[in-house]
């Protein structure tokens, strides 16, 4: 068990669907589990992340617990991972950039269809969002990227594969792709 | 008679006739050089930087450098794709280009040079600029957040349709498009869906409505062959079978 590979993975501001596409590798995961095992990963429910050689993070950076995540996560991680379009370049979420954090809010809990007991939410508990949503690099160091929304279970399974077996990394053609 | 003009590029002997640009002649060859604001259509532009080229030693854009006798041309080799990378995540992180959201994806040059180049992230600071979203017209929205200045819906608007319509607007990085009419808006100016300015533009910026996602992703120009396969080098080579 100690000479396995240690992975740990987040969900930042995401969709969980590079997540669902990590899992879509099937039955290759048999495969995986032969030469690696979870460190912390909403798959297996461990909150804090320990010491990984491999930490995959999906999603964007849009709020203070994204930060400290992040953070962490590099700190514990050798290698680190951003994995999927919102990691990368922000995606879908950072749509949001174009307009005031304002206006979001009010959007969503003071004007919006529907919406009842008009207030934005100000919970100690609950995260404060940041003016923008940035990509991980933006950040941290990263030290490799998997674009795609999701990355395909495919490229998933090619990229671990030849970081596992310590070969450089390329991906066939039909492998890389943004959306 | 005269032997044929040639150059060398990456160990192939390209002929050229006199006036050529480098890029007209190698696509003539059936030889790809990536580019974005050049189209063998119009005039060249040289705006774009992606089709640069090493030449004896010297970057030079491969849409406006003449093609001469005994060139040493270095198209595709790590440093100059290393250069062009940096070109294109530049293009990136100015504008807007959220590939996910974008119904021009698979479809789209930018993208397509991007995946050709082996970019895999935008490796700058993104701006996140704040632009305007035109759907004005009835049959045509414009996204000037995706917009990368390559002047291909200026050029043919003014050299083929003789209408003006689009035009650029200030210096550095404070240029952007803007249209020729009273408000602005597209809507309001003499752009028509049959002009060929409504289908040059190489990025998303340019759209034609009510057909979005009618070709699924996936199934796009070039989601399954790179664009040195697929793109005008491929229309090139097909000029070249018709005619032989």
């Amino acid at each position: 068990m100690a000479d396995k590979i240690r992975i740990a993975t987040a969900p930042l501001a995401g969709c969980f669907g590079c997540h669902m596409s990590l899992l879509d590798i099937d039955e290759r995961l048999l495969d995986l589990i032969e030469v690696a095992e979870f460190d912390c990963s909403p798959l297996n429910d461990f909150k804090r992340v320990g010491s990984a050689d491999i930490g995959l993070i999906e999603g964007g950076v849009a709020n203070t617990e994204n930060v400290e995540t992040l953070r962490d996560f590099r700190r514990h991680c050798r290698i680190l991972v951003a994995v999927g379009a919102c990691a990368v370049n922000g995606g879908i979420p950072a749509m949001r950039n174009q307009f005031d954090l304002r206006d979001c809010l009010e959007e969503s809990y003071v004007n919006g269809i529907g919406v009842e007991n008009p207030m934005i939410p100000n919970d100690p508990e609950i995260p404060l969002l940041l003016d923008k949503v940035h990509p991980i690099h933006e950040v941290v160091k990263i030290d490799y990227f998997l674009p795609g929304c999701p990355p395909s279970a495919d490229s998933i399974w090619t990229f671990l594969t030849e970081l596992i077996e310590g070969r450089p990394v390329s991906f066939p053609y039909t492998q890389i792709h943004y959306d | 008679m005269n032997t044929r003009k040639t150059f060398r590029m990456d160990g192939r002997t390209i002929p050229f006739e006199d006036g050529q640009s480098i890029i007209d002649a190698a696509l003539a060859a059936g030889e790809y050089i990536p580019h974005l604001c050049h189209n063998p259509e119009f005039t060249p532009h040289g705006s774009c930087r992606v089709c640069t080229v090493d030449v004896d030693g010297r970057m030079v854009s491969a849409c406006t450098q003449p093609a001469a006798e005994g060139q040493q041309v270095v198209n595709n080799s790590d440093p100059v794709n290393h250069y062009r990378r940096r070109l294109l995540q530049m293009l990136f992180v100015e504008g807007n280009h959220v590939c996910p959201g974008c119904e021009k994806s698979g479809a789209c040059q930018l993208q397509a040079v991007a995946y050709y180049t082996g970019m895999l992230a935008p490796h700058f600071t993104h701006f996140f600029p704040r632009r305007e979203v035109d759907a004005s017209h009835p049959d045509t929205v414009i996204d000037f957040n995706r917009c990368i200045l390559c002047e291909l819906c200026v050029r043919a608007s003014r050299d083929v349709d003789g209408k003006n319509v689009f035009s650029i607007s200030g210096r550095g990085i404070q240029s952007r498009l803007i249209i020729n009419s009273n408000t602005g808006r597209l809507g309001d100016s003499d752009y028509d869906r049959a002009d060929k300015a409504a289908s040059v533009c190489p990025v998303g910026a340019i759209l034609p409505k009510h057909q979005g996602y009618e070709v699924p992703i996936g199934e796009r120009l070039y989601d399954q062959r790179p664009i040195s396969v697929v793109g005008d080098v491929a229309q090139a080579k097909q000029g070249d079978n018709g005619d032989g």
